[in-house]
């Protein structure tokens, strides 16, 4: 009896130190949760060491220069920040004014039932995915902006630099209409929750000083959640910059610089998909890599930006509605 | 009514009534989307498209068989790869782990949720087509993998998160230990919505061609085991979008058309499953 005590007693306070598994549940869970982690780090360490050589060679001229010739193995990519900004901007300026209005639409005038299913179809319109954009954006887009869209801003606007050039279909204001409907989902459903969270005191008290519906959803709602709403565009700004396949589709991948939105360029998630298998030699292929850095370094910044902004506006939004 | 009053209520009634053409502008693009996909795509889908392989380049008809078998495996191994960290991790940031290290694992998961697409390509490449010097289903599957774990692991979290704490209570009141507790209390009670995310995660990457392009590359044949390059639906669209020859456009459409309806449709089932009365089992 004595001798065999032993290690059932030993086994048995292991057992309970083990509190019928909890630990070794928390260990496992541990693990999982950590190689998140892990993974994350390993992907900056990545991008970074795998972008050692033009870092090295080129330094901060990489992004001031204008030429891209992987035969003469020369790297700059101007011409892709460039393009990346312009298709970026244009898809802003269409989107927020659109975006914000749907919000107010949703948030403060539809009645709940259509509020909600106005908003399901948004979602699944977030949930398109980039490639059928892109899809459509060469078959039906590009033709449209190339017989009637253009040609009628030409008309109309044609001694501004942005609208000269001839009319291709193809470039940067297709890519940036393209990108602005991609995007918009994702400034109405960030800005709709932003007003939902704004007070009622504060529409109430607007609308009691004899304020129309508009001034008081406009001069009062809409500057209360201003930083929210400037959060959800970074957060826009952020998915248009990296934003790939649709943007490869229809921008016409030229690593050209040029005032005119008709003429075809190039972004830098367009060219990273076009011509990575492609890359011959580790100086090219790096060039590439330090280029997904530098996207990543962007969406990380925006992202970041976009965090801060929400939370402090619903954080205003609870703290005033406490008081 | 003076004329000022009655201009501002015109400017109130004119830029309210623009609000809800904003709103339905943006909602009908969704379907204009869907009908412009069907009429050019649904034409073009027959059984060939399901059954055949690629036809030899100039030749018409064949079908897109590979890349639909190519797309399920992909996504198979992504699950099997991005779902268990993301629902593991969830669960620790919710039930196990103190504010610093949830605060670490939260910002490594939102940071990746925020990694453009093709950057998780980058990455994926460098891990696991570089050392072996061959695209792969495992290297693709891996960054659509990657891009699942964000999205599974915040909503794990946030759902286990809002199971009331009375249930937990409860069983332990009844002797059980934390993860018996865990496991048939408190993970049964937030399991719709957990399902619902990880559908979406599921949805999101299925339509992901970036990460692909450079992973799993393409096939015109079939792919055979894990460990070669493979042809996904995706793919196939953008290059077939790009050739030069009608009868690939007209199979990216059709393949754009069956890509578009799973994905939609597997978006509804997952907002169908939440809102059918979430979690909470009435004690």
């Amino acid at each position: 009896m004595t001798p065999s005590a032993g290690p059932i007693a030993s086994s048995r306070s292991f057992l309970s130190r083990l509190r019928h598994g909890d630990e070794i549940a928390h260990l496992i869970t541990f693990l999982f949760a950590a190689s998140v982690v892990l993974v994350t780090v390993l992907l900056v360490f990545v991008l970074w060491q795998q972008s050692l050589l033009p870092r090295h060679k080129f330094g901060f001229d990489f992004f001031f220069t204008r030429v891209w010739d992987p035969v003469s193995e020369e790297f700059g990519a101007l011409p892709f920040i460039y393009g990346t900004i312009v298709t970026t901007a244009v898809a802003l300026l269409i989107s927020v004014p659109l975006g914000l209005g749907a919000a107010i639409f949703l948030a403060e005038l539809a009645p709940q039932k259509i509020s909600d299913t106005l908003q399901f179809f948004i979602d699944l319109l977030a949930a398109v995915p980039s490639v059928i954009y892109g899809l459509l954006g060469i078959f039906v887009v590009v033709p449209v902006m190339r017989t009637v869209i253009e040609p009628a801003l030409k008309n109309a606007l044609g001694f501004l630099p942005f609208f000269q050039g001839p009319a291709y279909g193809i470039g940067f204001l297709t890519a940036g209409i393209v990108l602005a409907i991609m995007i918009v989902p994702y400034i109405i459903s960030v800005s709709r929750e932003i007003l939902l969270a704004v007070p009622r005191e504060q529409r109430e008290a607007a609308l009691a000083l004899g304020a129309t519906r508009w001034e008081s959803t406009w001069k009062v709602v809409v500057p209360f959640a201003r930083t929210g709403i400037m959060g959800s565009i970074f957060l826009a700004m952020a998915r248009a910059l990296g934003e790939t396949m649709a943007v490869a589709m229809v921008i016409g991948n030229t690593p050209a610089i040029s005032a005119s939105l008709f003429s075809p360029g190039y972004s830098i998630a367009a060219v990273i998909a076009n011509e990575f298998t492609e890359a011959t030699g580790d100086l090219y292929l790096q060039a590439l890599v330090e280029l997904g850095l530098v996207l990543f370094l962007l969406t990380f910044l925006l992202n970041g930006i976009a965090r801060l902004l929400i939370v402090a506006t619903t954080q205003k939004g609870s703290k005033t509605a406490q008081v | 009514m003076s004329g000022r009053l009655r201009w501002r209520k015109f400017v109130s009634g004119f830029m309210l009534a623009m609000t809800g053409v904003c709103a339905l502008v943006t909602v009908s693009v969704l379907f204009f989307v869907l009908g412009d996909l069907v009429v050019h795509g649904g034409t073009s889908i027959n059984w060939n498209f399901f059954t055949k392989l690629p036809a030899p380049v100039g030749e018409t008809g064949g079908g897109m068989a590979n890349a639909i078998v190519g797309s399920a495996k992909l996504l198979a191994l992504a699950s099997l790869i991005g779902v268990p960290i993301g629902f593991l991790g969830g669960v620790y940031l919710a039930e196990f782990s103190g504010s610093t290290v949830a605060f670490v694992v939260r910002y490594a998961a939102d940071l990746l949720n925020g990694v453009p697409s093709i950057v998780i390509g980058i990455f994926a490449y460098a891990l696991l087509v570089l050392p072996f010097k061959h695209f792969s289903t495992i290297a693709g599957s891996f960054a659509l993998g990657l891009m699942m774990i964000p999205i599974t692991l915040r909503s794990t979290e946030q759902f286990l998160n809002g199971v009331p704490r009375a249930l937990r209570e409860g069983s332990m009141a009844l002797g059980a230990s934390k993860w018996k507790t865990i496991q048939a209390v408190v993970i049964p009670a937030a399991y719709r919505g957990i399902l619902t995310a990880i559908l979406l995660a599921f949805a999101r990457v299925a339509g992901e061609t970036a990460p692909l392009l450079f992973t799993a590359l393409g096939n015109r044949y079939w792919s055979h085991g894990w460990n070669e390059p493979t042809a996904s639906l995706p793919v196939v669209i953008y290059t077939y979008a790009l050739s030069p020859y009608e009868d690939w456009h007209r199979q990216a459409w059709a393949a754009g058309l069956v890509l578009l309806g799973l994905i939609l449709i597997i978006n509804i089932v997952a907002r169908a499953i939440l809102s059918r009365g979430i979690s909470v089992p009435r004690a």
